[in-house]
């Protein structure tokens, strides 16, 4: 398996230490993701999902335990490995056009060799003709998907996703899930997406690794065999709900956790 | 009524000077009418410098672009020394813990203090009215974007880090346009201090602008000529600050949008 892992994790722990206090955040975390696989982190608040997709990202270092990504240690944030945040991030003296050639332009490469790339990924998630606005001109949900679009064009290895769209309505949310999910079935890039949403995980993933309460563990994994391409329809299917029901008990066992011993989670 | 609401205090202020002057609650001759200065200051702006008996005919102008190039080129000094320093202070903790505590001990010195020592190294000349204005300039600069580049967005910079960015992009591209408002903020305090610098320098340490001729006009008992120049630097200060305000309207677009949204 780990010859074809993108992003593998080895028993890998996280302790914070803050002012004298120890918290332990991860614990013994493996993990291996394929390339064109869809992964998903599933876990309840503050169970150090976010710190895990920040080692991978290069941000933060595990205290034990190895990172790898193509078979190297992770030490710095790379292009290669791109983050979708949960805020949307943008630059906000930056157009929209500026903000999706960030990457692009900071590699130096020519205006005329990724033009067309550029407009084919605009266009795709639906921002045709905002591209001279600022973002303080667009909504929530129109502002990460410039967060997607600038990380698209660089074309990536992997796609880091940090709830991405956990700061938007509902209504919105579902847009943007059928939009990955056309992007993901077009590019089939490998992607590692971390939410606390059952259901966002089970439509969107092709394995989702459960997680447990602080300190946080890898529970279990379950492999999504649910046919490509999916739509939100398929929410509404037997077997989705009998993964959902699975993912549900094991949930409940750690949000129950959380309740008893975890009083500094959100 | 609403437009002139504004210009009611400035007119009874006005009307009460001309009063006090006319009864005589001020002492005669030394305190001149709001009519006088106007007078005054026409002659001082038009006036023909040749025919003039009046030595302050015709040579407001020339008055006001002296203080004015110098308050220029000290702060545009300032700003070229004050805004990268700002930057590095406020990004590298090596660089912060060499020269902060020096910027703080020195910056309670007000500029007035620094007059003696400034006319020992540089003389009555222009470098010790430039070194004093960019000197009085510099600190609100330095601290603001200072202060600015340390408020810069964590997440702003991982999302240029991951992109690719490194040190020399983030701090062009990302940190010095965080902190442009806050440097701006520096700018607008910069450039008031230069005011009073320039003033200070130009009583004492050169001969000519409009501190030369507010002291001059002082020790001849013209206090028309005084409250005119006062004026005439309030004037020049107020459109200065406002060319700035523009300016970083320009620049800060994105943020008058945030503002609306």
């Amino acid at each position: 398996m780990s010859d074809r892992a993108v992003v593998e994790l080895a028993e890998v722990w996280k302790v914070f230490d803050t002012g004298g206090r120890r918290v332990e955040a991860l614990q013994a975390v493996s993990l291996a993701v394929a390339r064109n696989e869809f992964a998903a982190i599933l876990g309840p608040s503050g169970c150090g999902k976010s710190t895990l997709l920040n080692m991978v990202a290069g941000f933060d270092a595990p205290t034990r335990g190895s990172v790898l990504f193509d078979g190297e240690p992770v030490r710095a944030p790379d292009p290669r490995r791109a983050v979708v945040f949960q805020e949307p991030a943008l630059f906000p003296w930056y157009t929209v056009l500026d903000n999706v050639t960030f990457g692009l332009r900071t590699r130096g490469l020519p205006a005329a060799s990724y033009r067309a790339r550029v407009e084919a990924f605009i266009e795709q998630v639906g921002l045709r003709g905002f591209e001279a606005h600022y973002p303080a001109e667009l909504s929530g949900g129109m502002k990460q998907r410039v967060g997607i679009a600038r990380v698209l064009v660089m074309e990536p290895d992997v796609l880091l996703m940090d709830e991405p769209f956990g700061s938007l309505d509902a209504q919105t949310r579902s847009l943007m899930q059928e939009l990955l999910l056309s992007v993901w079935e077009r590019h089939q890039q490998t992607v590692l997406f971390v939410t606390h949403d059952i259901e966002e995980a089970l439509l969107l993933a092709d394995s989702v690794s459960v997680m447990t309460a602080r300190p946080g563990r890898i529970k279990k994994r379950l492999a999504v065999e649910l046919p490509r391409p999916r739509s939100l329809e398929v929410t509404t299917s037997p077997f989705f709900n009998d993964l959902k029901r699975e993912v549900l008990a094991l949930i409940r066992e750690e949000s129950v956790k959380a309740a008893a011993y975890g009083p500094e989670t959100r | 009524m609403r437009r002139l609401w504004p210009a009611l205090l400035p007119l009874a202020f006005l009307g009460l000077w001309t009063l006090a002057v006319e009864q005589r609650w001020v002492t005669e001759g030394i305190i001149p009418s709001p009519l006088q200065v106007a007078r005054s200051w026409q002659r001082w702006i038009f006036g023909s410098p040749v025919k003039s008996l009046s030595p302050y005919s015709g040579t407001w102008l020339a008055a006001v672009l002296y203080s004015s190039r110098r308050v220029l080129q000290g702060f545009l000094l300032a700003a070229a020394v004050g805004i990268p320093l700002g930057l590095f202070v406020g990004w590298n903790r090596l660089v912060a813990r060499l020269v902060d505590p020096s910027i703080q001990l020195l910056r309670p010195v007000p500029i007035t203090a620094w007059l003696p020592f400034a006319i020992a190294v540089f003389g009555i000349y222009d470098a010790s009215a430039l070194f004093l204005i960019g000197l009085g300039a510099f600190y609100p600069i330095v601290v603001n974007t200072t202060h600015g580049v340390r408020d810069t967005n964590l997440l702003l910079l991982r999302a240029a880090r991951m992109m690719g960015a490194g040190e020399a992009t983030i701090l062009t591209k990302v940190v010095f346009r965080s902190a442009l408002p806050s440097i701006f903020t520096g700018l607008r305090l910069g450039i008031g201090i230069a005011w009073t610098a320039v003033i200070v320098a130009e009583m004492i340490a050169v001969k000519s602008g409009l501190g030369y001729v507010l002291w001059d006009a002082y020790y001849v008992g013209r206090m028309d000529i005084c409250v005119a120049t006062m004026l005439s630097v309030g004037l020049l200060g107020f459109v200065s600050d406002r060319a700035l305000q523009l300016l970083s309207r320009v620049v800060l677009k994105w943020r008058t949008l945030e503002a609306h949204a």
